[in-house]
């Protein structure tokens, strides 16, 4: 691969670029996505290159937005809708949960809904609790829509550009702090697809795994350099997908190391390291060498203040504190 | 109505000087890193429209509810501001304790009932604000400023019409900038006279008043209030104002993107310069008294900061977990 160094930013409008170069009936829509360029500049120079039709400009109407990218791509569009953060996207919770995931099942197939929700997500800018959240969780509870999110700049690539040919919906949310770092690209390629629920061994190791997605590969793979010098083999898995989930990767991997730390940039409640902590149990008891450790956000609203806030986060230290209880 | 004296005037005018010189301060912290964070919003060119319509309420009793856009509003109603700079600074002396910052802003004894950052999701807050008043007969009104961009999510209709449906004493002042963020409020609106939603809800509409003129706005919220008192339920008031700076503080396209519409705000429509003239036309040499509460709405606003800064930054586990839930009831 590798043959241009691009931000996250970068990589997700390349994709969409080339996805709505290559079909006429994908078009974006969303806050701002239009004159203003886009809130977290994915859609920079749309406007221009497409035009009003197939890039629209929305009121503050996030209820609007989930709908009708429902009913548009019910009757055969590929709508690629933004909310300009994630946070928003809970007014649209109905759209979302109650059609967007079931009407394909309720009708017994009858209808697809082949969109795509974009979302910025995550938290530590000092937004304070309620622009403040990494909620993948509470949307990947319900069958019939899909749930990913990237960690780097190819896989968001790959990633959307599968999302947008999936005839099914799919939430696709954006890690605020991944948005700007670059990292290594492919050219523009048709057939660089990076299948949805495949995750991904972005290091590999004997001793530990550690299961991740979004920001928490970054403090992964740094916690295991440092185990590294005191000997501790980590091996780092990015989900990729919170729905589906890769399975299959999961217990391979414990199977190998026979202990897990599960790191999550959101709550622990109810939450992806809760599911995936059960399913290991289940599936690779007799595996089992230590209790499984929850790496996650502290179980309160966001503060502002900015020592409170980075107090709530998980970050690479606690990661390395995590493994070491349990090697 | 409030009696309109000499007293009461330069009262409103030392709020609007207040308000203007703590925002430009604090985008003048935000560049140099004192203050932090993504967000900031600040009400700059929106002065008359809230002092105008805070002169109408008998504060501690009315109550009161906005959006994110909050500083200009804590203090025109008389929140002090050194504990408004600590808690944009995040200080444990904020009146949020350095959890809410600048987005919000809140004050019990006022009444003020907090800045809220979803948009439009403050306005059912302020129907059952209302419902309270209703039901105790505390005779109390609630002001609800609105954003025009968030005239057009569902909270709006849903707030607006229960408050129709039960007649709740609500003042609903659409703050109309002309923008949500960058988006034009015609781009935005299917009907863009955003106070004409009133009539479907069965609520009073009173149609617009400018918003730069704080003695227009006063009366018009009058207006509002007296419908409300005669036991007529809600009103709607259209404000048309216009905002100095960026949608936020790290909007940075906007003063060029829009340089000579703001200009033209900036240099005729002023509320403050606007104010002052009408000021000087009813009372001769009255600009050295001007000149006066100028001079010391600046020192405020200069000891605010001092003050914030020596407050410490919450940085306990213990000041993490507090008021995630109410400890004793
Ligand atoms: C539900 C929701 N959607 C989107 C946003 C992002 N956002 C914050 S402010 C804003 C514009 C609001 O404009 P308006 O209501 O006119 O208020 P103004 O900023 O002009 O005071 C937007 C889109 C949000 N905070 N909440």
């Amino acid at each position: 691969m590798a043959s241009r160094n691009l931000p996250m930013r970068e990589a997700l409008r390349h994709a969409l670029l080339e996805e709505m170069h290559r079909d006429e009936s994908v078009f974006v829509m969303g806050e701002e996505v239009a004159y203003w360029q886009g809130t977290h500049r994915v859609t920079r120079g749309f406007l221009e290159e497409f035009g009003e039709k197939r890039v629209l400009d929305t009121p503050i109407s996030e209820m609007a937005i989930g709908g009708v990218a429902v009913g548009a791509a019910m009757a055969g569009l590929r709508p690629v809708a933004e909310f300009m953060t994630i946070n928003f996207a809970f007014l649209a919770l109905d759209a979302l949960v109650n059609h967007a995931a079931k009407i394909h099942y309720m009708f017994n197939g009858m209808f697809k809904v082949p969109l795509v929700f974009r979302a910025a997500t995550g938290w530590g800018d000092q937004a304070t609790a309620t622009h403040s959240h990494m909620p993948e969780p509470i949307f990947a509870h319900f069958p019939g829509m899909y749930v990913g999110t990237p960690s780097n700049s190819a896989d968001a690539y790959g990633m959307l550009k599968a999302s947008i040919r999936d005839d099914n919906p799919v939430l696709f949310t954006e890690s605020i702090g991944l948005y700007s770092k670059p990292g290594p690209m492919p050219d523009e390629d048709e057939d660089f697809i990076l299948p949805i629920g495949k995750g991904n061994i972005v290091r590999e190791g004997t001793d530990v795994s550690i299961f991740t997605y979004a920001r928490g590969v970054e403090w992964a793979t740094k916690a295991a350099r440092e185990l590294e010098q005191d000997g501790v083999s980590v091996e780092v898995v990015d989900l990729r997908w919170l729905r589906p989930l890769d399975t299959e990767l999961i217990f391979e991997s414990f199977k190998k190391t026979n202990r897990a730390v599960i790191v999550e940039e959101s709550l622990p409640m109810y939450s992806f390291g809760s599911e995936l902590a059960a399913q290991i149990q289940e599936n690779c008891f007799d595996y089992m060498d230590a209790p499984i450790k929850r790496v996650s956000a502290h179980d309160v609203p966001l503060p502002y203040s900015k020592y409170l806030e980075a107090m709530a986060l998980p970050d690479s230290d606690k990661v390395v504190a995590a493994v070491k209880e349990i090697i | 109505m409030a009696r309109l004296n000499k007293e009461t005037l330069l009262d409103w005018y030392r709020q609007m000087v207040l308000i203007r010189e703590f925002e430009e301060t604090c985008q003048q912290l935000y560049n140099e890193k004192r203050i932090t964070g993504v967000y900031l919003h600040l009400y700059s060119g929106h002065e008359a429209v809230g002092v105008g319509a805070i002169a109408n309420m008998e504060i501690g009793k009315d109550h009161i509810i906005t959006a994110y856009r909050d500083h200009g509003i804590a203090l025109a109603l008389g929140v002090d501001p050194n504990r408004v700079m600590a808690e944009m600074m995040g200080r444990v002396d904020g009146v949020s304790g350095g959890k809410g910052g600048s987005m919000h802003l809140a004050s019990l004894n006022h009444h003020f009932w907090g800045g809220y950052a979803i948009v439009g999701g403050h306005l059912p807050l302020a129907s059952g604000i209302a419902l309270e008043a209703k039901y105790n007969e505390t005779g109390a009104f609630v002001i609800c400023f609105v954003g025009d961009g968030a005239t057009n999510n569902g909270y709006f209709h849903e707030a607006v019409n229960i408050a129709g449906v039960w007649d709740l004493p609500v003042i609903w002042i659409i703050e109309n900038n002309g923008f949500g963020m960058g988006t034009e409020t015609s781009r935005a609106a299917g009907n863009p006279i955003l106070h004409e939603r009133a009539n479907s809800y069965g609520v009073k509409d009173l149609g617009r008043v400018d918003g730069q003129d704080v003695m227009a706005m006063y009366e018009k919220v009058n207006e509002a209030a007296q419908h409300v008192w005669s036991g007529g339920g809600s009103a709607m008031i259209e404000a048309i104002t216009y905002r100095y700076r960026g949608h936020g503080v790290s909007d940075k396209q906007y003063d060029t993107r829009f340089s000579e519409e703001l200009e033209e705000w900036k240099q005729n429509k002023d509320p403050i310069t606007v104010f002052r003239r009408q000021l000087e036309e009813k009372y001769k040499d009255i600009g050295s008294e001007l000149d006066d509460i100028e001079a010391a709405q600046r020192e405020i606003v200069a000891k605010s900061v001092e003050f914030a800064e020596n407050s410490p930054f919450p940085d306990t586990l213990e000041q993490l977990y507090a008021n995630v839930y109410v400890e004793e009831s």
